[in-house]
């Protein structure tokens, strides 16, 4: 009778070929695939620019069915708020036994008033307030199986599509959020521009992007390796995409298209020829979706905790400026250390 | 467990709604899969059964290689445990895996601390893991999870019933760790004699209420697969590295002089089960309920222990930074308390410093009075003496005198006498 026996192996790397057979560790992306169809998915985005940009529409568009507040408010009348607020609306939709809960939280009055001082601070509140919630849950000794998730993974930014630069508004309003959330910046309603007006304008943005420190998704330093950099380097080099959005279907050779009619012609939009809008989706749902929420997660958060760790009995959660605050923590400024000891 | 998909559909606030067509999100779950195949994953088995049972050699074939094993003797004073790591590949799946064995399990002469060890080892690792949680800065998604997945426990085949080791302990870990009971050297039992024994054991272990791991059975796609492997528990199992033909294949067997028993044979032994439902059905469950539910506890306790919670006696919740303020204020004030007691204490040792000191100056200060008085008295005296010799000098003196003048006459008389005598 044969017989035989491997030599033994030290402590360190075995790899396949030296696993004598199928073991069936890679059964394991199946138990894993299995298990996230069953819980489900969260996804949270944020749109935020100036009222008639079409934020709404381009949010119908991306997830094909009327998602925005403003398709699901009966009545709605498009009023102009005084102040800068925000209202979410959540769906649950389903696509081939993928669940998938999605908030969209608009952000109506932004950039529409006379004075836009300051007016991203409810914005900012708001994001630092869903980073509370889900810190508060974390802490508590019992915790829900699943923490809730109302972070948002996914800021889109509108630019009115002025083929110039960045308005002061737009570079302050990145500045500041582009270091709490992911911001995705969109040239909106970008059937006015030509090709090399299109060109231009997002290299000026981009050239404007650099100069004031903003990052924006994916954030180049959160590249987890050389391939990841590759596949994010081509995705920089494009942004901002230029979109266009409808929910209107028409003929075009034969077939049926998304697309605005106009008296010139149709604008396919999901035509990568004529508009970005198959880039933004294929950033935001495709391929990085689950990347964002991991950004969201393991970065903003954790940098939200960090802060909000250290300064001890602030209170409630930190809104307002990032600057390093003076008035904020006004007794107490020692660290928040929680040494706990093995007994 | 809380399935969050009815967690989804129970939020009032979400409606559901229909898409229009094909929005592409149901890549998802092989975006999921990606990210975790280019990260890589944990798994974590604890062995525990006597020396020679079979630990090793099962470890061995169920991950098809040959692990550095050590043969351990039977004189440990202590039960050990000893963990090794290795990065196993298949296709494009990374694992690293880390199996645990003890060392002299069951070989003491006195087993009641056996079990402690393991109990130790397996809340080191969750201490260890809520460290980390609860760092400010913390890196959770690059941590090398060290918590044990799974628990398999070998159980000697003597076929009769449970030691009392095995349930003793087995009680002790059931709340911390998956436990799958395994009957080892199942080559050793019939096929009838297995069969009772499977049953006494079961019986055995809920009638002492112990906890092991059900397979789950909540998701329809392995939920009869599950249920059945539930029913053949415990896994009666044969190892082996060894390699016998058997027709014209090389199987995995332990050859006997009477017949060969082949180890992924189910007609065998239940080894190709165990692989299974260890492995290939849910192993990512037995991780998240290390997670979710046995850390989760242990988490709990600990924080407990400590002194917090989510609500104070009115049962309003407060967050854990409040109750580390209190905590915090608490330690402070208790600080405060005890610089003062030292510093009291410290004043009071001064204190009676300085009266020790006090008397003792005293005292020092009636010696020198006394030695002053006695120098002065036998000053005093000595001056008398001096005085009384002086008075007997001046006495003797003056008797000499008294004597030489009386002599001094008696010669000058004596001359008159001769200078009359002469002048006769």
């Amino acid at each position: 009778f044969m017989t035989r026996t491997l030599p033994p192996h030290p402590q360190g790397h075995i790899t396949g070929s030296e696993l004598f057979g199928y073991v069936g560790i890679e059964a394991v992306l199946d138990q894993m695939r299995r298990k996230a169809m069953k819980t489900g998915f969260e996804f949270n985005i944020m749109v935020v620019g100036q009222s008639g940009l079409g934020k709404s529409t381009l949010v119908n568009t991306l997830f094909k069915s009327k998602v925005s507040r403003k398709s699901c408010t009966p009545n709605y009348e498009e009023k102009i708020p005084k102040t800068v607020q925000l209202q979410s609306v959540s769906h649950v939709i389903e696509e081939k036994g993928v669940k998938m809960k999605l908030t969209v939280i608009d952000t109506p009055g932004f950039g529409d008033q006379i004075n836009n001082n300051n007016c991203w601070e409810p914005i900012v509140k708001y994001i630092n307030e869903q980073y509370e919630k889900y810190l508060v849950e974390e802490l508590n000794v019992s915790r829900k199986r699943r923490i809730p998730d109302t972070r948002v993974h996914c800021c889109v930014y509108f630019l009115p599509p002025t083929g110039h630069w960045l308005r002061p508004i737009d570079v302050e309003f990145m500045k500041r959020l582009g270091k709490i959330v992911s911001i995705v910046p969109v040239i909106a309603k970008a059937d006015t521009l030509t090709m090399e007006e299109r060109l231009e304008f997002k290299e000026t943005i981009r050239h404007n992007l650099q100069a004031n420190g903003i990052q924006v998704y994916p954030q180049r330093e959160y590249d987890e390796d050389a391939e990841d950099r590759i596949r994010n380097d081509k995705i920089r080099e494009n942004i901002p995409f230029a979109v266009v959005g409808t929910d209107k279907e028409h003929q075009v050779n034969g077939n049926k298209v998304l697309g605005r009619k106009t008296k010139w012609g149709i604008i396919e939009v999901e035509n990568v020829a004529h508009c970005e809008f198959a880039n933004l989706r294929d950033l935001l749902i495709r391929s990085h979706l689950q990347d964002l929420k991991d950004v969201t997660h393991d970065i903003h958060y954790e940098t939200y905790r960090v802060r909000r760790l250290n300064e001890g009995n602030g209170g409630g959660p930190v809104n307002g400026s990032l600057e390093k605050s003076d008035g904020e923590s006004q007794s107490r400024s020692q660290p928040f250390q929680l040494t706990v000891a093995l007994h | 467990l809380i399935a969050s998909y009815v967690f989804l559909q129970q939020d009032k606030n979400a409606r559901p709604l229909a898409l229009a067509g094909h929005v592409g999100f149901d890549s998802l779950p092989d975006q999921l899969v990606n990210k975790s195949t280019s990260q890589g994953f944990c798994f974590n088995i604890l062995c525990i059964g006597e020396t020679g049972i079979g630990k090793s050699t099962l470890m061995d074939t169920l991950f098809n290689t040959n692990f550095e094993n050590f043969e351990s003797s039977h004189f440990e004073p202590k039960v050990k445990l000893r963990a090794q790591t290795y990065d196993l590949q298949e296709s494009n799946v990374r694992l690293k895996l880390t199996i645990v064995n003890t060392v002299g399990f069951g070989d003491q002469m006195n087993k009641q601390e056996s079990y402690q060890h393991v109990v130790d080892y397996i809340d080191t690792q969750f201490e260890s893991y809520l460290q980390e949680e609860l760092k400010i800065k913390r890196s959770l998604h690059n941590y090398h999870d060290s918590r044990i997945h799974a628990c398999l426990y070998f159980i000697a085949p003597s076929g009769h019933s449970l030691k009392s080791l095995d349930l003793v302990t087995m009680k002790k870990l059931d709340s911390k760790v998956n436990i799958i009971p395994v009957i080892a050297k199942a080559d050793t039992i019939s096929k009838s004699e297995l069969h009772k024994f499977k049953i006494k054991i079961m019986s055995e272990l809920v009638s002492n209420g112990v906890q092991i791991y059900q397979f789950p059975t909540d998701d329809e796609t392995v939920a009869k697969i599950n249920t059945a492997m539930n029913g053949h528990l415990p896994f009666a199992v044969v190892g082996s590295t060894e390699e016998v033909k058997i027709g014209n294949k090389m199987v995995k067997a332990r050859q006997y002089p009477w017949g060969v028993v082949q180890v992924e044979n189910e007609n065998h032994c239940d080894f190709v089960k165990l692989r299974e439902m260890l492995i290939c059905v849910n192993m990512e469950d037995l991780r998240e309920q290390t997670h979710a539910r046995h850390y989760e506890l242990y988490r709990r306790c600990k924080l407990e222990e400590m002194g917090f919670k989510d609500t104070d006696p009115e049962s309003k919740p407060i967050s854990l930074q409040q109750t580390y303020e209190a905590k915090r204020q608490e330690f402070l004030s208790e600080l405060q308390r005890r610089e003062e007691e030292m510093r009291q204490m410290f004043v009071q040792r001064v204190k009676e410093k300085e009266m020790e000191l006090k008397e003792a100056e005293r005292e020092l200060q009636s010696k020198f009075e006394q030695l002053k008085r006695l120098h002065h008295e036998e000053n005093s005296k000595l001056e008398e003496k001096k005085k009384m010799l002086e008075d007997e000098i001046n006495t003797f003196n003056n008797k000499k005198a008294a004597a030489e003048l009386l002599q001094a006459q008696a010669f000058s008389t004596n001359a008159i006498k001769k200078d009359k005598d002469r002048k006769k």
